[in-house]
């Protein structure tokens, strides 16, 4: 099986604590090299930090798990240099057409609105995400990964946590002032250190196919509920690529999973589904079951849990890496700061805050997706086949349909980092909003709005001629860059070029100012996470002061 | 008044930044209402639900429409 990729190996080299046979210290440890202890690691690294990544294992993820990746995740890797890769090498898609018994009911568009830089998904196998992220990663100086590295023991304290590692030469100990634990949804960590992770299993089994086949399938999602060739159950067809077709087969709670994986049951299945004369070579074949849960708290003192070690949802809506990646946007910019010494540990508090409130909203998602999916009482069911037969003639029954509602950022509307809005706006943008991207040009090239935000904190100041900016808000929109958390300013405009010192930002559609609601001297703060902080109808340096102090827990 | 049939739900008092959030707000009401119900209790709910909100919407033509649609796919 796998024939369209082949596994990288990667070398273990002994490490210095035991060649030198003493204990290793460290300013940041990362355990896991799944997607998101890997974007955690590139994300640290590119900041200027030094790092050190230990992972169990010494190849990429096994067989085929995530799939879809979503449009804010793409952005997030564009800010770590590595989100080209992947949409090159992925299957863009935004159209999903979903089919009830022997019927398509309707399709939908996942990015209607035009002049966004990435699509709202795209479909690649997880193990060349983390291929591509391990490609970035080598490419950091300051970013040491050790594979084949286990952690088998955890002690943190005050200051610090202390490691015992097990690697092919036998066992080490370090430590770290920040241990950030992206161990998977098994967390041995998080086992070890007895925190408890909370929420329902559900009682059913998917069986998964991966089926390389040289067919006309346009790229869309297409999901089946109840279909001829597998009754009283739902199927998911998604292209990835190198024409690896990803099928799941709903197959109820009481199945063997073991006589499920056979070929001889599997490949009947495909052919009822594909058709008899279609050639196809299965690639892979796994059954799974799935929770949703989360910790309470994702910060416990010098220990920092990230993806799926710290929640977990059902598949349906691609939520898993998808937010896994979205905690570390979230974290690494105030571990950073808090590292620097130019914020308080409080500030970890608000990422286990924001975080928990994606992780609500992911789990709530994904729990009304399998609810219509797979519905828990025969009324459920009813009024779930109710919707999907109105659903062909009638709008509103259309917009019930839930076959999974695929992942989106969060507006952190309630986060105590936000500066409440004392002007009037109109739009989604409002504090703690995620940045849309709208495309723009700059002098050094950048094209779009997303290309230009993040890593630092950054005022974006609206002026539709950007020469015609006088000289004491220029001074003003230049001096924010002097402080222990600099703010870099950028000037939006319709032409002109700013003041030396300046960047200049040109809206080239319009779309900036429309999305973000702009009038002469409006005045933006955003995240180094792309968030929105706060916003005003014209500049004052002392309420932009004041509203990063809040964002950093400084106030 | 016809009856309408575009997407139209909404909550006083709450945003919603997702096209689909409101509509889903109200399948899991919709399906929270019956747990642990038995499929008669169900049926009396649904039948008690409709009157309330027959009685909410007063125009018995568009009732009537509704009905119509209902029935037809049966
Ligand atoms: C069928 C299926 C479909 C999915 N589809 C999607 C999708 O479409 N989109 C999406 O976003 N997500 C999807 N997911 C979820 C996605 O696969 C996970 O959310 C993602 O892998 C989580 O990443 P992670 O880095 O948190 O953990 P993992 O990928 O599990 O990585 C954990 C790493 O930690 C290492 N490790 C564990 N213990 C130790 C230790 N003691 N010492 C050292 N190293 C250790 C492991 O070797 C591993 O490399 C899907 C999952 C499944 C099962």
């Amino acid at each position: 099986m796998l024939s369209t990729f082949q596994y990288p190996k990667f070398d273990y080299v002994r490490p210095p604590e035991i060649a030198e046979a003493r204990d290793g210290h460290y300013p940041v440890v990362i355990v896991g090299a799944g997607p998101v202890g890997l974007t955690a690691a590139i994300d640290l690294a590119q900041q200027g930090q030094r790092v050190l990544l230990l992972d169990n294992d010494d190849t990429v993820s096994i067989g085929s798990r995530g799939v879809c990746y979503a449009k804010r995740t793409l952005e997030v890797l564009d800010r770590l240099g590595c989100a080209e890769e992947m949409v090159q090498k992925g299957v863009s898609w935004n159209v999903g057409r979903t089919f009830f018994r022997e019927e398509e009911v309707f399709n939908f568009n996942l990015c209607p609105e035009p002049d966004h830089h990435r699509p709202g998904m795209i479909n690649l196998q997880q193990y060349y995400l983390e291929d591509d992220l391990i490609k970035r990663a080598r490419l950091l100086p300051n970013l040491e990964i050790r594979f084949r590295n286990n952690v088998i023991g955890v002690t943190p304290d005050a200051e610090k946590a202390t490691l015992r590692v097990e690697t092919p030469d036998g066992a080490y100990t370090l430590s770290a002032d920040w241990l950030i634990v992206a161990d998977g949804a098994r967390s041995p960590i998080r086992t070890m250190l007895g925190l408890d992770i909370d929420g329902k299993i559900f009682m059913d089994r998917f069986l998964i196919a991966d089926v390389v086949m040289k067919a006309e399938f346009p790229t869309e999602r297409w999901f089946w509920f109840d279909p001829p060739f597998h009754r009283n159950q739902s199927v998911l067809l998604h292209r990835q690529a190198d024409n690896v077709f990803r099928i799941d087969f709903q197959l109820g709670w009481n199945v063997d999973p073991e006589e499920e994986k056979k070929p001889e049951n599997v490949i009947p299945r495909i052919k009822a589904m594909l058709g008899d004369d279609r050639e196809f070579e299965l690639e892979w074949v796994s059954v799974y079951t799935f929770q949703c849960r989360r910790m309470n708290r994702f910060n416990h003192g010098r220990v920092l849990f990230v993806g799926d070690a710290a929640h977990q949802v059902s598949p349906f809506g691609a939520r898993g890496a998808n937010s896994g990646i979205q905690d570390t946007d979230n974290l690494v910019w105030k571990l950073k700061l808090v590292m620097d010494g130019k914020a308080p540990a409080t500030l970890l508090d608000t990422y286990s805050d924001e975080r928990c409130y994606a992780a609500d909203e992911n789990i709530m998602n994904s729990t009304r997706s399998t609810d219509f999916i797979t519905p828990k009482s025969a009324v459920s069911k009813t009024f779930r086949n109710a919707v999907l037969g109105l659903a062909e003639q009638f709008p509103f029954a259309r917009a019930l349909v839930n076959s999974g509602r695929l992942s989106v950022p969060s507006f952190l509307a309630d986060s105590r980092l936000n500066t409440a809005d004392s002007d009037v706006f109109a739009g989604n943008m409002i504090p703690g909003a995620p940045m849309d991207d709208a495309p723009v040009a700059m002098a050094d090239g950048t094209q779009w709005l997303l290309g230009a935000a993040g890593n630092c904190f950054q005022l974006l100041h609206y002026i539709p001629d950007a020469g015609a900016l006088d000289a004491a808000s220029a001074q003003a929109l230049r001096s924010l860059i002097d402080a222990p958390i600099p703010v870099e300013a950028i000037v939006v405009a319709e032409r002109g070029t700013a003041p030396a010192g300046l960047k200049t930002l040109i809206d080239a559609k319009g779309r900036v100012r429309e999305r973000y609601d702009l009038r002469e001297g409006t005045s933006y703060l955003v995240r180094p996470d792309q968030h929105v902080a706060a916003r005003w109808r014209a500049l004052d340096l002392a309420q932009v002061r004041a509203a990063v102090a809040r964002a950093t827990c400084n106030a | 008044m016809a009856l309408n049939t575009q997407p139209n739900l909404h909550e006083p008092g709450k945003r919603h930044f997702r096209a689909f959030s409101p509509g889903d707000d109200f399948y899991e009401a919709l399906i929270a209402t019956h747990r642990d119900l038995t499929d008669e209790q169900s049926a009396m709910v649904n039948a008690r639900l409709i009157l309330l909100l027959a009685n909410h919407i007063g125009d018995i033509s568009v009732l009537r429409e509704a009905m119509q649609i209902a029935r037809e796919g049966a």
